[in-house]
C-alpha cells in the first residue's frame, strides 16, 4: 500500500475555500512565518477517505477477531458504554469546571459518577475508600506503594524491603523500586504458587510489604493467601493486591476479606473499557481504614445536603498523583458496565472467564506441555518445549496463529515458564470461537511435526510479514524514515 | 561450547574464570545466551565499580525479557567489555572468551570455590531442561 504522500498529485485539492472579501493582515514577526509551503499531500476528499478506510480494514482488534492475550483481559467493550460516554453533558465538560465557584453545581452529574464508582469499587473489593486518579495499573501500583511508604513513615517504621514473587508482572518490582524500596523476589514452589516457606525466611522487620497477584500469572489462586497476609501483618507489613487478574474472582471473593490492605483495579481489564494500542487506562486504588488518610487529593465527597464536591482537606495525603480527576471518560464507561451487569452479572463474568480458560486448557493439553495443569482460573500457561525440540519456538507458533486469524497469546511470560504461551480467552467468547482457536492450535502443533520450517516464515497472510524484532531496539532512529 | 571446563558458575547462569592474580573474567553462559534470544540492550558497570557476589552488576535485555546479571565474585570492576553492548551477537559465537563482560579484581578470591564447577553446572542444566 502506498503512503498518503506517494499518492499526492500536484494541484489536486479536497475542497476550495471561497476567496476572502475581508482584507487580511498578518502581524506576526517574519521570523515566525514559513518561507515555503508545508509539505502536505495533495489529494481529493475521496482519495483521503479511501486511503484511511483501507488502513482501518487492516486494523486488528477485539471488534474484529479473538484476542486471547494472556494477562491483558482483552474482553469486548460494550458499545452502550461508548454511547453514554459520548453524551455531550459528559464529553464536553471542561476539567476546570468543578474548580469554579458555581462550577460544582454545573458538574454534579460527573462528580456523582466518580463518587458512586468509589462506592461500587469499595463493595466489589472490600476496601474502605478508593482514589480514582491513577491512569493505569502501574500508576496505581506506584500510588499504592507511596501510600505504603507514607504509612510506615507516619508510624516511624524503618522499612526498606518490598517482597514480590518471581511470577509477578514486571511492574511490581519496578513500582516498588521507583518508590525507593529494595525488591526481594520470592521463588515459586513446585505447584506454581509463591513459596510460603521461602517467604518466611525472607520475612524480617525490614519488610514494608508484599505485592501479590491473585490468581497469579499462571492463572492459579493461592489457597494460602490468608496465611500469607497474616504473616506479612505480623511484622507490620502491608499486603498489596495487584488487580490485574481480578476478572477471575470478581463478584466471588473480595481482596479485602482475604486480608489485603491496598488494591488496584484495572478498569480497562475487568470492567471492559477499551485498551490495547496504549490506552487510555484507569487504575483506581482502594485501601483499608488505616490507610484512608494517605489517599491522593482530591477525592469526591457527598455533602449532607446531597450535593457532591471535591475534597482537598487531607493533611496526610501523599498529594497529587495526576492532574484533575483521573481518566474520567474511562471511569464513566466502567461505571455503566458495572450498573449494566449488576451483582449477578459480575459473578457470571468470573464464572465464564474461568470456565472458558479451563475449556481451552483441557482441549490443548494433549498437544502442548503444561507444567501446572491443575484447575486454573481465568488463564492458562502452556509451554512450547515439545515443539522447540523441532526448532519451532513460542514466537513461531504465535506468528502462525496470526495467519489463522487469531491474535497471539502472551509469549515468554511469566518468566518461570520456558517457551511460555499464556492464553486468556475472557468470558466474552462463544464456544464456536474458542473451538476455532483450539483447532488452529492443534493444526500448528501438527505442523511443528510435519513441516517445522514453514512456521519460521509466518505470518504470510498479513500486509507485512515477519518483522525484525531487534532492529528498532538496536538501531533506534526515529528522525529519518 | 556450552560449558567451559575452567569456569565457576552461578545458578543464574553467570560464569567466572581466573585470569591472573586476583583478576577474574565474568560473563553469561552459552545456555543463558541461547535462552535469552536476540539481545537488544546491555548495561555494564564502569571500571572502579564495587560489586558483591550474588548482587546484580548489570542488566541484559532481549526480545523476550529484561534481567539482572549477578556477580559470581565480590570485588572491584577493572574493565568492562564495551564491544558487547554495541555488538551483542559476539556472545552467540563465543560466550566464554571474546564474550567476556567484565573483569573483577576479587576482594576474596576464595569465593570462587563457592561456585558450581563445570560438572555441577552441567547437572544443574539437566534439571533446568
Amino acid at each position: 500500500m502506498k503512503l498518503v504522500f506517494e499518492k499526492s498529485v500536484e494541484g489536486r485539492r479536497g475542497l476550495r475555500i471561497a476567496k476572502s472579501d475581508v482584507p487580511t493582515s498578518i502581524n506576526l514577526n517574519k521570523s515566525l512565518l514559513r518561507e515555503n509551503d508545508a509539505d502536505l499531500p495533495e489529494l481529493s476528499e475521496l482519495d483521503v477517505v479511501r486511503h484511511f478506510t483501507k488502513l482501518s480494514r487492516r486494523n486488528f482488534g477485539v471488534d474484529t477477531n479473538f484476542y486471547p492475550l494472556g494477562s491483558c483481559t482483552m474482553k469486548y467493550n460494550p458499545k452502550v458504554c461508548e454511547r453514554i460516554a459520548a453524551y455531550p453533558g459528559f464529553a464536553h465538560l471542561h476539567p476546570l469546571l468543578p474548580q469554579l465557584r458555581s462550577g460544582g453545581m454545573l458538574t454534579q452529574g460527573a462528580l456523582e459518577v466518580v463518587y458512586e464508582m468509589d462506592m461500587l469499587l469499595r463493595e466489589i473489593c472490600g476496601m474502605s475508600a478508593f482514589t480514582m486518579q491513577p491512569m493505569a495499573g502501574a500508576h496505581g501500583e506506584l500510588t499504592g506503594i507511596m501510600m505504603m511508604a507514607a504509612y510506615h513513615q507516619d508510624k516511624g517504621n524503618k522499612k526498606s524491603i518490598v517482597l514480590a514473587p518471581d511470577s509477578a508482572h514486571g511492574t511490581n518490582p519496578a513500582s516498588a523500586a521507583i518508590a525507593g524500596y529494595t525488591v526481594r523476589t520470592v521463588p515459586s514452589d513446585e505447584n506454581g504458587l509463591m513459596s510460603i516457606d521461602a517467604m518466611k525466611e525472607m520475612l524480617t522487620d525490614e519488610v514494608a510489604g508484599l505485592m501479590l497477584t491473585c490468581p497469579n500469572t499462571l492463572g492459579l489462586f493461592n489457597p494460602h493467601v490468608k496465611e500469607i497476609c497474616d504473616l506479612i501483618h505480623s511484622v507490620d507489613g502491608l499486603v498489596y493486591y495487584d488487580g490485574a487478574n481480578l476478572n477471575a474472582i470478581v463478584g466471588k471473593v473480595r481482596p479485602g476479606d482475604l486480608g489485603f490492605d491496598i488494591v488496584h483495579v484495572n478498569l480497562h481489564k475487568t470492567f471492559a473499557t477499551p485498551h490495547g494500542g496504549g490506552g487510555p487506562g484507569a487504575g483506581p486504588v482502594g485501601v483499608v481504614d488505616r490507610l484512608v488518610d494517605y489517599l491522593p487529593i482530591s477525592t469526591v465527597i457527598k455533602r449532607t445536603d446531597g450535593t457532591f464536591a471535591l475534597d482537598y482537606d487531607k493533611p496526610k495525603s501523599i498529594g497529587y498523583i495526576a492532574p484533575f480527576y483521573g481518566n474520567f471518560g474511562i471511569i464513566l464507561r466502567a461505571y455503566v458496565y458495572i450498573l449494566m451487569l449488576g451483582k449477578e452479572g459480575l459473578e457470571r463474568v468470573a464464572e465464564n472467564a474461568v470456565l472458558n480458560a479451563n475449556y481451552i486448557k483441557e482441549k490443548l493439553k494433549p498437544y502442548y506441555d503444561i507444567e501446572h495443569g491443575q484447575l486454573c482460573k481465568h488463564e492458562c500457561v502452556f509451554s512450547a518445549t515439545r515443539q522447540a525440540k523441532n526448532g519451532v519456538h513460542a514466537l513461531d507458533i504465535a506468528k502462525g496463529l496470526i495467519d489463522a486469524g487469531f491474535h497471539p497469546p502472551t509469549m515468554y511470560f511469566p518468566m518461570i515458564v520456558k517457551e511460555a504461551l499464556m492464553i486468556e480467552p475472557t468470558e466474552c467468547e462463544s464456544k464456536e470461537t474458542m473451538d476455532g482457536f483450539i483447532e488452529a492450535m492443534i493444526e500448528l502443533a501438527k505442523q511443528c511435526e510435519t513441516d517445522p520450517e514453514s512456521l519460521k516464515a509466518a505470518p504470510v497472510t498479513t500486509p507485512v510479514g515477519r518483522l525484525d524484532e531487534t532492529k528498532a531496539a538496536r538501531e533506534l532512529n526515529i528522525a529519518s524514515v | 561450547m556450552m560449558i567451559d571446563a575452567d569456569a565457576g558458575y552461578l545458578e543464574s547462569h553467570e560464569w567466572a574464570k581466573k585470569q591472573d592474580g586476583n583478576v577474574f573474567t565474568v560473563g553469561l553462559t552459552a545456555y543463558a545466551i541461547e535462552q535469552l534470544g536476540d539481545i537488544v540492550y546491555m548495561e555494564l558497570p564502569e571500571a572502579g565499580t564495587e560489586v558483591i557476589a550474588g548482587e546484580p552488576f548489570g542488566v541484559v535485555e532481549s526480545v523476550k525479557s529484561a534481567s539482572d546479571m549477578y556477580a559470581p565474585i565480590s570485588g572491584t570492576v577493572v574493565e568492562a567489555n564495551t564491544d558487547i553492548p554495541d555488538n551483542p551477537d559476539i556472545l552467540k559465537g563465543d560466550a566464554y572468551d571474546a564474550g567476556w563482560l567484565i573483569k573483577i579484581e576479587a576482594s576474596d578470591p576464595d569465593e570462587f570455590e563457592d561456585l558450581m564447577d563445570n560438572a555441577a553446572y552441567k547437572k544443574f542444566l539437566e534439571t533446568e531442561a
